[in-house]
């Protein structure tokens, strides 16, 4: 396997780390409104992610500056390519971020109400707009010679990237229900059960739409490991049903979702390799591993840095949701 | 204005404003956890009272610093894709190891130490502010040393694909112009975390407030810190100037306005300069000083702004190489040089008040040391100003100008859109933060600080720091 192969592997599992973790605490900070009716019931539901949601944030940015690394030209096309939407996540991490650490700290209901929009827009707009990018990454976007973006912030909001965005808006909101009913208590916890009940077929459903309506680019590049991604979304979206629906064993639904989720990435990762940004304006303009690619020694040294760190990190963050592994109520010491 | 002009006006809107918040993360962090090991070690409840109260501070403050961040990480490939293209094999590296040795630290460590006051044992939760501490600073180094490629590309070749390659990780992390940028960073931060430490501290102290020997103890604390951290600042940017004058000859002249060769050249202390004619209109100077400054003799020649623009016609071509506005190199030095040592005097001067046991008494000198708060953001902001600007019209030192350096397909109303956007966001969030901060500053310890809770059931038990 050469380097590249190697870099374009690491980028997805930082995408399939982002998506998992951040996923759910997009999915809580866009339930806000639904699982929390007063303060007390909104910090329960904040602080489940309260600990978590900075570390999570790391993952996306630390696949910004892989790519960055390793790939500097797809760096450049796609988030100069990708300019206006990538402003508005920008924004709406910002508010985000600051809104959770801010919006405790004063005893005055409108600066709350203003910081829980706040969180609310924070985490909606990423989950529809992550979804937005990579379906148009996944459809090929008009990418010339010099390897520029050519095309406008409307092409990009085409009815097949639209339906992207809806899908992972409402996939991180299920996986976010999920996490509330495993992690909160009371209220929130049967509020948060209500909503993946009703949400978890209709997410089904729409997966399996859009899977549909991918299936012939998909076929088109069939490989065995397309397969096994699309098995191991299927079967975790599956798992999620059956356990939100039947059994009521939430951890199990969320290790299906964060299954459906991972195998999510993994397939456009698949279906994309070993290119990284299909042209639609002919073959010869995609950007592949290689033409988008750092030096060898640099993909050398940053192989050694990344495969050694990238485990000590997830011991220690699994390290600390072990810390934090319990659930919260309106009883608990919350922080935030 | 043209797409490169508003390029360039949102990233220094987006880094200065960014620079407001880090350096007080990096030298808060540190002291806090000093404080907390004092609690760790002495068992005192003072010291545990400190480490909290500095930390509701450094929390508000340290949101600002990650979120505005973010954008950096993203900026270049935003606005800048053919910088990114051009420079990613060696500046990506130290963006991509920052976020995977310090950024996943500081973020995931920071969560711990807030939510485990009560989950950890006393020594593992200590280290977790010891860690953020650590990593935050690991994480200004990385970025330093991506910076300082700009500033002195080394480690690199041109390949045939005319892109910069790496060569040598060694020589672009023990760049020696990061082994002097990263003390004077670091230590500039201890010194804004020290100076807010003492400046809020002389604040309870002239107030009276409960817990005073919380805010005398801070601010003890504060003036040994800040004063040591402001001398070492200042060292290590007299040996920055010195290495300026041989790497980067056309910063430093326009950072001391001298338009002309000089053998000795004297120190310009204020000067009115003529930039369209490039000549000095009014100038008055110290003999010979910046001689000495630049090469520790009172003679050698210091390069001006005419010749060197002469001779990099000749190197590099046809084109104009002096920074724009000089004049805003020209105050910058003389603002971050000015600030850091009016701190270094109060910080002296502080000292011996503490321990002839007057600080308390010397009411003016507090109310001073409150303003004084102010002093090391100025110096963080023009220090980088002159890094910056004075870099111009290069956006890596003598390989690559701005201007090729932005993306080409960005165009002005979406420019106009980003920037007007940040701006305002950016200014809404400024309001909160100061409106925040002070209100915290001023409730001192073990007053209204707690979280207020809003409708609270009867018989819900909740307890907060906030």
């Amino acid at each position: 396997m050469d380097l590249q192969t190697l870099w374009f592997i690491l980028i997805s599992v930082l995408f399939v780390g982002f998506f998992i973790l951040e996923g759910f605490d997009y999915g809580v900070g866009i339930l806000l409104p639904f699982v929390a009716k007063n303060d007390t019931e909104r910090r329960v539901a904040i602080n489940t992610i309260g600990p978590h949601w900075d570390g999570n944030e790391v993952w996306l940015l630390t696949a910004g500056g892989a790519i960055f690394a390793a790939f500097p030209n797809w760096y450049a096309t796609l988030f100069s390519g990708f300019y206006l939407a990538l402003f508005l996540i920008l924004i709406a991490l910002i508010v985000r971020g600051v809104a959770f650490e801010f919006r405790s700290k004063l005893d005055d209901r409108r600066w709350r109400v203003w910081w829980d929009r706040g969180i609310v827009f924070g985490s909606a707009v990423p989950a529809l707009l992550w979804g937005v990018a990579v379906a148009n990454i996944a459809r090929g976007v008009a990418i010339d010679g010099s390897m520029t973006f050519i095309g406008s912030f409307f092409d990009l909001l085409n009815p097949y990237a639209l339906a992207g965005g809806l899908t992972t808006l409402l996939l991180f909101t299920l996986h976010g229900a999920l996490f509330l009913s495993l992690k909160s208590g009371g209220v929130v916890q049967t509020r948060a059960t209500a909503i993946a009940k009703r949400l978890v077929i209709p997410v089904a459903l729409l997966v399996v739409v859009v899977v549909l309506v991918s299936a012939p680019q998909l076929l088109s590049r069939l490989t065995v490991f397309t397969v096994l991604a699309l098995v191991i979304a299927v079967a975790g979206l599956g798992v999620a049903l059956y356990h939100t629906l039947k059994s009521g064993r939430f951890g199990l639904a969320f290790a299906g979702t964060s299954a459906a989720l991972a195998g999510a990435v993994l397939l456009l990762f698949a279906y994309l390799f070993p290119r990284v940004m299909p042209s639609s304006l002919g073959e010869a303009f995609d950007l592949t591993i290689y033409n988008a690619s750092s030096s060898q020694y640099t993909l050398s040294v940053m192989s050694v840095i990344a495969l050694t760190v990238v485990p000590i990190v997830l011991a220690y963050q699994a390290w600390t949701y072990w810390v934090f592994r319990k659930r919260l109520t309106d009883k608990s010491h919350l922080e935030y | 204005m043209e797409a490169l002009d508003l390029a360039r006006l949102q990233f220094g809107v987006t880094t200065v404003y960014h620079f407001f918040f880090v350096p007080l993360s990096l030298g808060l962090s540190i002291i806090i956890a000093l404080m907390q090991t004092a609690y760790v070690r002495t068992n005192k409840e003072k010291y545990k009272q400190m480490a909290k109260f500095w930390g509701k501070l450094f929390l508000i403050n340290f949101a600002m610093g990650v979120v505005t961040g973010i954008v950096q990480e993203f900026q270049f490939g935003m606005n800048w894709s053919e910088y990114s293209r051009f420079v990613g094999d060696i500046f990506g590296a130290p963006l991509a190891i920052e976020a995977l040795v310090a950024f996943f630290i500081e973020s995931t460590f920071l969560g711990v130490w807030i939510f485990g006051w009560d989950k950890l044992s006393r020594r593992a939760h200590l280290a977790s502010i010891w860690l953020v501490a650590i990593a935050a600073n690991i994480s200004a180094f990385w970025i330093l040393v991506a910076n300082s490629f700009m500033q002195n590309p080394v480690g690199y070749t041109i390949a045939e694909s005319g892109r910069a390659e790496m060569t040598d990780f060694f020589a672009v992390i023990t760049n020696p112009n990061v082994l002097l940028q990263f003390p004077h960073v670091a230590l500039g931060g201890l010194t804004t975390g020290a100076f807010f430490v003492v400046g809020i501290s002389a604040y309870h102290l002239l107030r009276g407030t409960n817990n005073i020997e919380v805010f005398r103890t801070s601010a003890r604390i504060g003036l040994i810190v800040g004063t040591v951290a402001v001398f070492g600042t200042m060292l290590a940017g007299h040996a920055q100037g010195q290495r300026m004058a041989e790497t980067q000859p056309m910063k430093l002249a326009a950072a001391e306005g001298l338009w002309e060769d000089e053998d000795p050249a004297g120190l310009s202390m204020f000067q009115i300069g003529d930039e369209e004619n490039r000549q000095s209109v009014f100038n008055i100077r110290i003999p010979s000083l910046l001689s000495f400054l630049s090469y520790n003799t009172p003679d050698g020649q210091v390069r001006g702004i005419n010749s060197l623009q002469a001779e990099y016609e000749a190197l590099y071509g046809p084109g104009d190489y002096v920074p724009p506005a000089i004049w805003l190199t020209y105050w910058s030095f003389r603002a971050m040089v000015g600030a850091g040592m009016l701190m270094f005097l109060l910080g002296l001067v502080g000292l011996v008040l503490v321990f002839t046991r007057r600080l308390e008494t010397s009411r003016w000198f507090l109310r001073g040391l409150l303003a004084a708060i102010l002093l090391p953001y100025l110096a963080n902001t023009t220090g980088w100003l002159l890094t910056e600007v004075g870099r111009q019209p290069w956006i890596v030192q003598g390989i690559m100008r701005v201007e090729s350096a932005v993306s080409p397909n960005v165009t002005v109303p979406m420019l106009w859109i980003s920037l007007i956007g940040f701006t305002l966001v950016y200014g809404l969030l400024m309001v909160a933060d100061l409106y925040l901060l002070q209100k915290f500053a001023r409730a001192g310890v073990g007053g209204t600080a707690t979280t207020p809770v809003l409708n609270v059931p009867e018989n819900a038990t909740l307890k907060g720091m906030y």
